[in-house]
C-alpha cells in the first residue's frame, strides 16, 4: 500500500532511503525547530493525523467512512478530565493517570463498537449519515449536561504526568511522545492491513456479498475494525487533551468533526500516511493563512480545497504524486475507488433491495 | 387474526385517550401528575407543526435518494440558501409569497446545475458523491456567511397568517365559570397544512402521472428504466430539482415560522438525516411519520425535559435502527 | 514518495527557521478576536476597536512605534489558545489584547500564567472568574464582565417597576448564569421572589420557543430575559406573536442594537423593557459623542456598524490601557514588562464611558448604564439612557472575602424563594 514499501528488500539495509530520510527528519525535527513549530505544528499535526489515521483505516480499508471518530477521540479527552484531574470543581475524581488514560482509550474504543454495532449493519452512505448524527448528538448532549461533562465550559486544567523527571507537555517531550504513539500505530495499520483481518477487512469493503458468501462474517468484521480504530481515536484523544489542558463541547463540534474528514481526505484514504500529510498541511494552513490571505474566509480556502482533492484526485495528496510516478510506471489500481468503479459492486450497492 | 384485532384496538383507545386529553377539562390529579392542559396541548401542536416543517425539508432529502441513491449532505445549505433569497425578495418585492416562488425555483435550478454538472459524471460512486456535497456545504456556509453575515433574518410573516388564533380547545374553567380557550399562532397551522399539501402533492405526483410512475420504477430498477427508452437523465434532473427546490421552499417556510441565521443549515441538514434514518430513506410515507416522531420528540422534550431533549431524539433513532436498520417504512 | 515528502517538509523546515528578528524600536501587539464563523462581525469590530486606540495616537506609545498583529479564533477555547500561542511564541508579541467571549477569557487567563513576561490586557470577554478567582497576575480587564453590566437593574425593577415576582428565561450556560446572578443579587436582597420552578434554561442556539411560552407561570409580575442574538429575536418575536402580555427585563445582549435593529415583529413586545450594559448607545455625554464621530469617521462604508458596538468600545478601553501604560514606562519593555505591567495595575484614565481603574485583582471599576427600549424619532427602536451607576466594582462593594461566599454562579444562585 505504501509507495515502494512493499519492495524493501530492493534496498540496501531493506530498508527504503525515502523511509530512512523520513524517520530522521522526524526524530531530529525538534533539535532545529522553536518550540512552537515542535508543539503547535509538529505535535498538533500528529495528533490530528492519528485520530484521521483512525478514518483512513475504516475508509480505506473497511469502506466505512465514519464521521464520529473525532466524537471518539472526544469522549476519551471528557473521560480524561472526568476521571483524572481537573481545575472547575466539576467530577474530576483524581484517579492516577495510568488508570484514567487506559480507560480513557478502552472506553473511547468501546464507544466506537457501539457506533460501529449501530451502523456496520447498513451499507455504504448509510454509515456516513448515521455516524454524522450520532456525533451532532454527541456535541449537543455533552454541551447540554452539566452533571457529567460540565455543559458548554467543559472541563479546564487537564496536566499531562510529570514522569521520569520530564514533564510531558513541555514541547520537545511531548512532540516525542506524540511521535512515538504515531508511528506505532502508523505500523500497525501499515501491518496490520496485511493480516488475515486486515485482508479479510478489504474483501468485506469489495464485495461484501461474496465474503459472506465464503462464510465470513461480514458484521462481526466491521465491528471489529470499529473497535481497534476507536483505540487508535481515544488514544489520540488522550494526547489531545494533554496538548489542550482542556475540553470542552466545540472539540467535538460539526466543525472539528467535518475537519478530520477533510485531513484524510485531503491527505488521501489510500495509504495510512496519507492522514498525516493531510494533518500537516492542514495545521500549516490554520495557522498561517491568517499571515498570507483573509482569516474571515479560511473555510472556503479548506472546502475548495477539499472539493478539489474529491473531484480531480480522489486519493488526495497521495493520489498527485502516485500520478506523477505512473507516467513512468504502469498505472496501479487505486485502493478506495477503484474498488468503488467494481461494477459487479456496484450494482449490488445499488439495487434497492440492498437498502 | 388475533394479533391484528389486538393491533387496532390498540390504536383506537390510543387515539380515543389522545383525544380525552386534548378535549376534556383535566381533573386536579391529572395537572398534578403531568402540569397544565395549555402546555401539554401547545407542545403537541409545537411538535406536528414542527413535523410538518421536517416533513417539507426531508421530503427532497429522501425523494433524491429514492431514486439516484446520492446523499446530498448540502441539503441544509439548500435550505439556508432558499431562506436567504426568498427573504431577499420579499424584501425587494414587498411579497412574501414571490419570494416563496423564487426561493423554490432558484434553489431547484441549482439543484438542477449540480445534477447535471457533478453527480452525472460520477454516478455509481456514492462515496465520493457524498463527499462532493460536504465540500459544497463547507464553501456555501462560508460564502453565505460572507453576503448574510450572521445576523438574523425573520420573515414578515404575509397579512392573514399573522396572530393567534382560539381554538376550540378548552384550556381551565376559572372559578367564574368560564372557560378559558387555548390560542395559537395561525402561522404554524398553516405550516401544518402546507406540509399536508405537499405531502398528498407528492403521492399525486409519484402514484398518480406518468413521469411519478417513471421515477417509481427508477426506484425499483435503475437500469431496467433506462432500457426500456425513458431518458433517465431528464427524469434524474427533475427529481433533483422538485428535491431541491422543496429545499429551498421549506427555507421561506420555516424561516417565517422561526428565522433564519448561520447554522440552521446544519440544524434542518441533522433533522433531515435523522428523520429519513428513523423513516426508511427513500420512502415519502417514511418521512412523513419520521418527522412526526421526531418533531413531537422534541417538543415535549424541550418542554418537560429541556436539558436532556436531544437525547430523546437520539434514543428514538438508536431504537429504530436497533430493531430495523432500514428504517419503519424502510424495504431492504 | 520522495518527493512530495521531502519538498513538503524541507517547506516546513524553512518555515520553522525564518523566525523574524524582532526590531529594537518596534512594539509587538497582539490583537486577537473571533475573525471567523458566526462571531466574524463582532470580532472584526473588535480589531476596530483597536484601530482606534491606535490611530489616536499615530501607532507610537513611550517612544516606540507599535506594530499590531492579529490572531483568530473561532470562539472556542481551544482555538482561542492556539491563536494566542502563535502570537506571543511565533510572532513574539509582548502585549496581547483579546480575546472576546468568556469560555476564551478562561483559557487565556490561564495560558497567561505559563507565560510571565508577556503581558495580556482582555478584549471583551466577561466571564467572572477570569479576574474572580485563581487570576493570572499577568491579565489585566479594563473592560467589565456580566454582573457588573447588571449594575442598577435590580434595584430599578424592584423599587421603581415595583416588581416583587420575575420569572426567568434564559439559555443555559455561564454568561446567561452570571447576568442572573447580577440581576438577581440586589432584586432578592431587597426582597424580591424568583422561584426555581420559574426559571428556564433553554439549550443555547434554541430556535423555537412556543413550547417555553406555554409553559411560564401567569402569577408573575414580569419576566427576565437573557438571551442573546437569534435566540432573542426568535423568542421575542414568538412571544409577541403568542399574544403574551407580561412586562420583560432584558439581559446586556437581549435588546442591543443587533436584536432591536433586526427585522422581527417584537415592537409591541419590547418597548418599554428595561436593561443594562457597559454602553448606552444614546447617552448624550460629550466624551461618548466623540468617540462615535470618531467610529464613523474611521469606518463608515468601511463595514462598520452603525454605531460601536461594546465590542469596539471593549477591546478600545484595553487597548487604550495598553498605550497608556507603555507611555509611563518609555516603551521600556527589557524586564520583561514588569515595569510595564505595575503602570497598568495603577493606571486610572478617562474613557468614552467615564473613568476605569483596576481592583486589586486586575479587573475594571467602571461606570454602567441603565437604559430602556423607546420608539426613537424615526420609528426605529432604541435604548434611551435612564440612569448611570457609577463605579461598580466587581464585588458590588462588597468585601473580597464576603463577595466569595455566594459561590460560583449557576442555575440555582441566588436561591431567591
Amino acid at each position: 500500500m505504501f509507495g515502494a514499501a512493499g519492495k524493501s528488500s530492493a534496498y540496501p539495509l531493506g530498508i527504503n532511503p525515502a523511509i530512512l530520510l523520513v524517520a530522521v527528519f522526524l526524530l531530529g525535527y525538534p533539535l532545529f525547530a522553536s518550540d512552537f513549530f515542535t508543539f503547535q505544528i509538529g505535535a498538533y499535526s500528529l495528533i490530528l493525523g492519528t485520530i484521521a489515521l483512525s478514518l483512513t483505516m475504516l475508509a480505506g480499508y473497511g469502506g466505512m467512512v465514519s464521521l464520529a471518530q473525532m466524537t471518539v477521540a472526544g469522549f476519551a479527552a471528557y473521560v480524561m478530565a472526568i476521571l483524572g484531574t481537573n481545575s472547575v470543581g466539576v467530577m474530576g475524581l483524581g484517579w492516577p493517570w495510568w488508570l484514567t488514560a487506559a480507560i480513557a482509550i478502552l472506553g473511547a474504543a468501546l464507544l466506537s463498537t457501539f457506533i460501529g454495532a449501530i451502523s456496520a449493519r447498513t451499507e455504504g452512505i448509510y454509515t456516513i449519515m448515521i455516524t454524522l448524527a450520532i456525533a451532532v448528538a454527541f456535541f449537543y448532549f455533552v454541551r447540554q449536561n452539566y452533571v457529567i461533562f460540565n455543559g458548554f465550559t467543559g472541563f479546564a486544567g487537564i496536566e499531562p504526568p510529570t514522569l521520569f523527571g520530564v514533564y510531558w507537555r513541555d514541547p520537545m517531550p511531548f512532540y516525542y511522545l506524540c511521535l512515538a504513539v504515531a508511528a506505532f500505530f502508523y505500523f500497525a495499520v501499515l501491518y496490520g492491513s496485511r493480516s488475515s483481518f486486515g485482508l479479510g477487512l478489504q474483501a468485506v469493503r469489495d464485495n461484501p456479498r461474496r465474503v459472506r458468501a465464503l462464510g465470513i462474517n461480514v458484521f462481526s468484521h466491521r465491528v471489529v475494525a470499529y473497535f481497534y480504530a476507536g483505540a487508535i481515536a481515544g488514544t489520540a484523544g488522550v494526547l489531545l487533551v494533554w496538548f489542550n489542558g482542556r475540553v470542552s463541547p466545540g472539540l467535538v463540534g460539526v466543525d472539528m468533526v467535518i475537519d478530520i474528514l477533510v485531513i484524510a481526505v485531503i491527505g488521501g484514504l489510500g495509504a495510512p500516511i496519507g492522514p498525516f500529510l493531510g494533518a500537516v498541511a492542514f495545521v500549516l494552513l490554520e495557522n498561517f493563512a491568517i499571515d498570507l490571505i483573509d482569516r474571515e474566509r479560511f473555510n472556503t480556502v479548506i472546502g475548495l480545497a477539499f472539493l478539489l482533492i474529491v473531484l480531480f484526485s480522489p486519493d488526495g495528496m497521495l493520489g498527485l504524486w502516485r500520478r506523477a510516478e505512473s507516467r513512468i510506471r504502469l498505472p496501479r489500481a487505486n485502493a478506495l475507488w477503484g474498488a468503488r468503479a467494481n461494477r459487479d459492486d456496484w450494482h449490488s450497492a445499488s439495487s434497492p433491495k440492498r437498502m | 387474526m388475533q394479533r391484528r384485532t389486538l393491533v387496532v384496538l390498540g390504536v383506537v383507545l390510543f387515539a380515543a385517550a389522545l383525544l380525552w386529553l386534548i378535549f376534556a377539562v383535566w381533573p386536579d390529579w391529572l395537572i398534578d401528575a403531568i402540569g397544565r392542559k395549555k402546555t401539554f396541548v401547545t407542545t403537541l401542536l409545537n411538535g406536528v407543526t414542527l413535523g410538518g416543517l421536517y416533513f417539507l425539508v426531508a421530503s427532497g432529502f429522501t425523494l433524491v435518494f429514492g431514486l439516484m441513491r446520492n446523499v446530498n449532505l448540502a441539503h441544509g445549505s439548500m435550505y439556508l440558501l432558499g431562506g436567504y433569497i426568498g427573504y431577499e425578495v420579499a424584501e425587494a418585492t414587498g411579497s412574501w409569497f414571490f419570494g416563496l416562488a423564487v426561493a423554490f425555483l432558484v434553489i431547484a435550478v441549482s439543484g438542477i446545475l449540480l445534477q447535471v454538472a457533478i453527480f452525472r459524471r460520477m454516478e455509481g460512486d456514492e462515496l465520493r458523491q457524498t463527499l462532493v456535497t460536504i465540500g459544497i456545504s463547507i464553501i456555501a456556509a462560508d460564502l453565505m456567511l460572507a453576503v448574510w453575515t450572521g445576523t438574523t433574518y425573520q420573515f414578515d410573516t404575509p397579512e392573514g397568517l399573522y396572530g393567534a388564533v382560539v381554538l376550540p380547545v378548552i384550556s381551565v374553567i376559572k372559578s367564574s365559570g368560564a372557560p378559558v380557550f387555548i390560542k395559537y399562532p395561525m402561522y404554524r397551522l398553516t405550516v401544518l397544512g402546507v406540509a399536508v399539501a405537499v405531502g398528498i402533492g407528492l403521492w399525486v405526483f409519484l402514484n398518480r402521472t406518468r413521469v411519478g410512475m417513471m421515477v417509481r420504477a427508477g426506484v425499483n430498477d435503475r437500469e431496467m428504466l433506462a432500457a426500456s427508452g425513458v431518458n433517465v437523465q431528464l427524469v434524474f434532473a427533475l427529481v433533483f430539482a422538485i428535491g431541491a427546490g422543496l429545499a429551498g421552499f421549506a427555507g421561506v417556510v420555516g424561516g417565517t415560522a422561526l428565522s433564519i441565521a448561520p447554522g440552521e443549515d446544519i440544524r434542518y441538514l441533522l433533522a433531515s438525516l435523522v428523520v429519513v434514518i428513523v423513516g426508511g430513506l427513500g420512502s415519502v410515507t417514511g418521512a412523513a411519520i419520521g418527522a412526526l416522531l421526531i418533531g413531537l420528540a422534541e417538543q415535549f422534550g424541550l418542554a418537560y425535559f429541556p436539558t436532556y431533549a436531544v437525547v430523546l431524539t437520539f434514543v428514538i433513532m438508536v431504537g429504530v435502527l436497533a430493531i430495523r436498520p432500514q428504517g419503519i417504512m424502510g424495504t431492504r | 514518495m520522495l518527493q512530495i515528502t521531502r519538498n513538503t517538509l524541507l517547506a516546513a523546515a524553512v518555515l520553522a527557521i525564518a523566525s523574524p528578528a524582532a526590531a529594537q524600536d518596534t512594539i509587538k501587539m497582539g490583537g486577537l478576536a473571533t475573525l471567523e464563523g458566526a462571531f466574524a462581525a463582532p470580532g472584526q469590530d473588535g480589531i476596530r476597536g483597536i484601530q482606534m486606540a491606535l490611530e489616536e495616537v499615530n501607532s507610537m506609545a513611550g517612544g516606540k512605534k507599535i506594530e499590531l498583529i492579529t490572531g483568530s479564533s473561532d470562539a472556542s477555547p481551544a482555538s482561542a489558545i492556539r491563536a494566542t500561542r502563535k502570537l506571543v511564541e511565533q510572532d513574539g508579541v509582548q502585549i496581547m489584547v483579546g480575546p472576546l467571549s468568556g469560555s476564551e477569557g478562561l483559557a487565556v487567563k490561564d495560558y497567561a500564567k505559563t507565560k510571565p513576561n508577556v503581558t495580556f490586557i482582555n478584549g471583551t470577554s466577561a466571564a467572572q472568574d477570569t479576574t474572580l478567582r485563581n487570576p493570572a497576575p499577568n491579565f489585566f480587564r479594563f473592560s467589565t464582565e456580566g454582573a457588573q453590566w447588571m449594575a442598577g437593574l435590580g434595584e430599578y425593577a424592584y423599587n421603581v417597576k415595583k416588581y416583587r415576582k420575575v420569572a426567568v428565561l434564559a439559555e443555559d450556560y455561564s454568561f446567561p448564569y452570571t447576568q442572573v446572578f447580577g440581576f438577581l443579587e440586589p432584586f432578592c436582597r431587597l426582597g424580591g421572589k424568583a422561584p426555581a420552578d420559574a426559571r428556564f434554561w433553554v439549550p443555547i442556539g434554541n430556535k423555537d420557543y412556543s413550547s417555553v411560552i406555554a409553559a411560564l407561570p401567569d402569577d408573575v409580575d414580569a419576566i427576565y430575559v437573557a438571551l442573546g442574538g437569534a435566540d432573542a429575536i426568535n423568542f421575542l418575536s414568538q412571544y409577541q406573536q403568542a399574544g403574551g402580555e407580561l412586562p420583560l427585563i432584558g439581559g446586556s445582549i437581549t435588546v442591543d442594537q443587533t436584536v432591536l435593529g433586526s427585522k422581527g415583529k417584537i415592537r409591541e413586545t419590547v418597548i418599554g423593557t428595561p436593561s443594562a450594559g457597559p454602553i448606552s448607545d444614546t447617552w448624550d455625554d460629550p466624551r461618548w459623542a466623540a468617540f462615535v464621530a470618531q467610529y464613523k469617521k474611521m469606518f463608515a462604508g468601511k463595514g462598520g456598524f452603525p454605531s460601536p458596538s461594546l465590542f469596539a468600545h471593549g477591546y478600545y478601553i484595553n487597548a487604550k490601557a495598553a498605550l497608556l501604560a507603555l507611555d509611563k514606562v518609555n516603551g521600556d519593555l527589557s524586564d520583561g514588562g514588569k515595569k510595564l505591567r505595575a503602570a497598568l495595575a495603577s493606571l486610572k484614565f478617562e474613557t468614552p464611558t467615564g473613568m476605569v481603574s483596576l481592583d486589586e485583582r486586575r479587573n475594571a471599576i467602571a461606570d454602567i448604564f441603565l437604559t430602556e427600549v423607546v420608539e426613537g424619532p424615526g420609528g426605529n427602536l432604541v435604548n434611551k439612557t435612564i440612569g448611570v451607576t457609577n463605579q461598580v466594582s466587581q464585588t458590588f462593594g462588597l468585601p473580597y472575602e464576603q463577595f466569595l461566599k455566594y459561590g460560583q454562579v449557576s442555575r440555582t444562585n441566588p436561591p431567591c424563594n
